[in-house]
């Protein structure tokens, strides 16, 4: 078991590098891409400063605050996204039968579907989310103790094992049917929107559907107001605040589950 | 269903050993607008058979006759509804990606390499992954290299190769981990004849030289001809024939046809021991049983018409196949 894992995140290494090797080779386009990609995002961030130039807060938090949730979240977005973005291409690869070419090398199928067409230019994601966190990080007036200062990398971690596992489980829905990515799409992208904005300013049950339903919350949320020090609008405990080990590690077990049991049910069903 | 290999091999248990093998699928009907039936089909239904280490099999039968789904239970793709399945000593089902190393497959209609990385970097990346011993690697691309004729083709990205330069590209690459077993999925469908030649040939040279055992399924029958000398036919699930390719024609089903061109033209011929199957003009097909000689027949016509022209066609396997189709329906 721990061999396989070994050997699979070797393995994984081994493709992930000839892909980033064969996007080298379009040097240019993947340049574009890179630039791209930042300034899209970019975009995005810079139509929640302009909003900022009529209003002082949003949901009673302050740009600096929200550039902090907003980088946390598109921060781990980004890294999952780059680590496995491409699992959603699944279906598309059991329509073409490629999935079955897969099945004959001897590299865990999660392995071989993580890396595929492992792309680099998703760091202009990542390059985007991180300036913003950094900016708030300068700009935030926050105490910052040591326990403070931890829980910034702390929420990277779990908050991206949160993305990849939402991506992993949306990937093992389309063993079940093909079509499925758009429904995993909605998780992952979809979240990230959501949790880019303080959850103030969504009525209550979105913020129960976020936090108990589909967790979406303990990416970001409940880190950082543990980090800006704010009060927790659903009063939880605050352990909730530390509660996204926890989150992850559960959600991450389902998905595990789940893309098992697709495999399992690929191999009877052969579709 | 007729037998004439012998079950088990001279030395030891078989390398490939497959019993009562069943594959069934459950296919939904929609009947009206809600309404679903689900119906069970059996695509592989019972077969049985064993392989020995160093044969060359062909695999052949109709479209959704069932090739596929038992290669998919050989490789470790797909679990199998029932029966007992042993490849090389192990369960596929249970251990496919230790099966994975031992066995080399391609898939004739699609590549497994990568669409844009250039054959050696491919062929790099398999090194890697299947861990092969890095001399081992050297020396069997050295070789292939040569025998396929990849030289200047290396350094190209597979997505700009021709069919068949990826065909031998992808044949080189399963068999870069030393495979005991090559399974070839319609490995020469879409080659020109040169290229249907020269692959044939190199297979029959890791065969011999490697000992290698090949399963190949096609619908060339000259792949069959050409290569091997054990012939299985599938039909509706269930194994119609598995023997020697001499002995596909002893079926008692197979007929050799003269083909007489006449002076003028005629009514149909009448000569003892063979039967008329078609007039067109002065042209005429005699159908007579295989094993019977053609020399009286073609006497006999000589003697009682004005003959310009004869020719002799040796049985064809498809009709010989056909014919077991129609039989096992």
């Amino acid at each position: 078991m721990v061999d396989r894992a070994l050997w699979g995140m070797r393995a994984y290494g081994v493709l992930a590098w000839m892909w980033i090797r064969v996007s080298m080779t379009y040097r240019a386009s993947f340049v574009m891409l890179t630039l791209g990609q930042f300034l899209i995002t970019g975009l995005d961030f810079l139509a929640i400063s302009v909003m900022f130039a009529t209003v002082d807060a949003l949901g009673g938090f302050s740009l600096a605050e929200v550039a902090f949730l907003y980088g946390g979240a598109g921060l781990c977005l980004g890294l999952a996204d780059l680590i496995l973005g491409n699992i959603e291409r699944l279906g598309q690869k059991i329509r073409l039968g490629t999935f079955d070419a897969m099945m004959i090398r001897p590299v865990p199928l999660f392995a071989q579907m993580a890396s595929d067409a492992f792309a680099l230019r998703r760091l202009g994601r990542i390059t985007q989310a991180t300036v913003v966190l950094v900016w708030s990080l300068v700009v935030l007036d926050v105490d910052w103790t040591l326990g403070r200062a931890l829980t910034v990398p702390y929420l990277v971690v779990f908050g991206t094992a949160i993305f990849v596992s939402f991506f992993t489980l949306g990937a093992a829905f389309q063993f079940w049917t093909t079509d499925g990515s758009e429904a995993a799409n909605a998780f992952t992208y979809g979240g990230n929107t959501l949790a880019q904005y303080p959850l103030t300013i969504y009525p209550t049950e979105v913020v129960k559907a976020l936090t108990f339903i589909v967790p979406i919350a303990f990416v970001n949320w409940y880190p950082s107001l543990y980090i800006l020090g704010r009060p927790d609008p659903l009063g939880l405990p605050a352990a909730t605040r530390f509660a996204s080990p926890v989150a992850a590690l559960a959600l991450g077990a389902l998905a595990a589950w789940a893309w098992r049991s697709g495999v399992r049910r690929y191999r009877s069903t052969g579709s | 269903m007729v037998s004439m290999s012998s079950t088990t091999g001279p030395s030891g248990p078989a390398l490939i050993q497959v019993e009562d093998l069943t594959r069934t699928f459950t296919v939904r009907r929609r009947i009206g607008r809600v309404r679903r039936t689900f119906e069970e089909v059996r695509a592989v239904d019972g077969i049985s058979f064993d392989i020995d280490r160093g044969e060359m099999v062909g695999y052949i039968g109709p479209n959704g006759a069932g090739k596929s789904t038992t290669i998919k239970m050989l490789t470790g793709i797909l679990v199998p509804s029932s029966g007992r399945l042993s490849v090389a000593g192990v369960d596929p089902s249970r251990s496919r990606m230790e099966l994975t190393r031992r066995i080399g497959v391609v898939f004739g209609q699609r590549t497994t390499l990568w669409w844009d990385l250039p054959l050696r970097d491919s062929f790099d990346v398999l090194r890697r992954i299947y861990r092969t011993d890095p001399a081992r690697h050297r020396a069997n691309l050295v070789e292939f290299t040569e025998l396929l004729e990849l030289g200047d083709l290396l350094d190209t990205p597979v997505r700009q190769l021709s069919l068949g330069q990826r065909m031998r590209g992808d044949i080189a690459a399963a068999l870069l981990h030393d495979p005991e077993i090559l399974y070839l999925d319609e490995p020469t469908i879409g080659l020109d004849v040169v290229s249907k030649g020269r692959l044939r040939s190199f297979l029959r040279r890791i065969n011999q030289e490697r000992d290698v055992t090949l399963l190949l399924t096609t619908h060339d029958l000259q792949d069959i001809e050409q290569l091997c000398s054990r012939v299985m036919v599938i039909d509706h699930g269930a194994l119609v024939y598995d023997g020697s390719l001499a002995g596909l024609h002893d079926q008692g089903t197979s007929v050799r046809t003269l083909i007489v061109d006449l002076v003028d033209e005629a009514g149909p011929i009448e000569v003892a021991g063979a039967t008329v199957r078609k007039v067109e003009g002065p042209r005429q097909w005699l159908s007579f049983p295989a094993d019977a000689s053609a020399a009286p027949i073609v006497a006999a016509v000589a003697a009682a018409y004005d003959v310009a022209d004869l020719s002799l066609q040796e049985p064809a396997i498809e009709d010989v196949i056909h014919t077991l189709y129609t039989q096992s329906r």
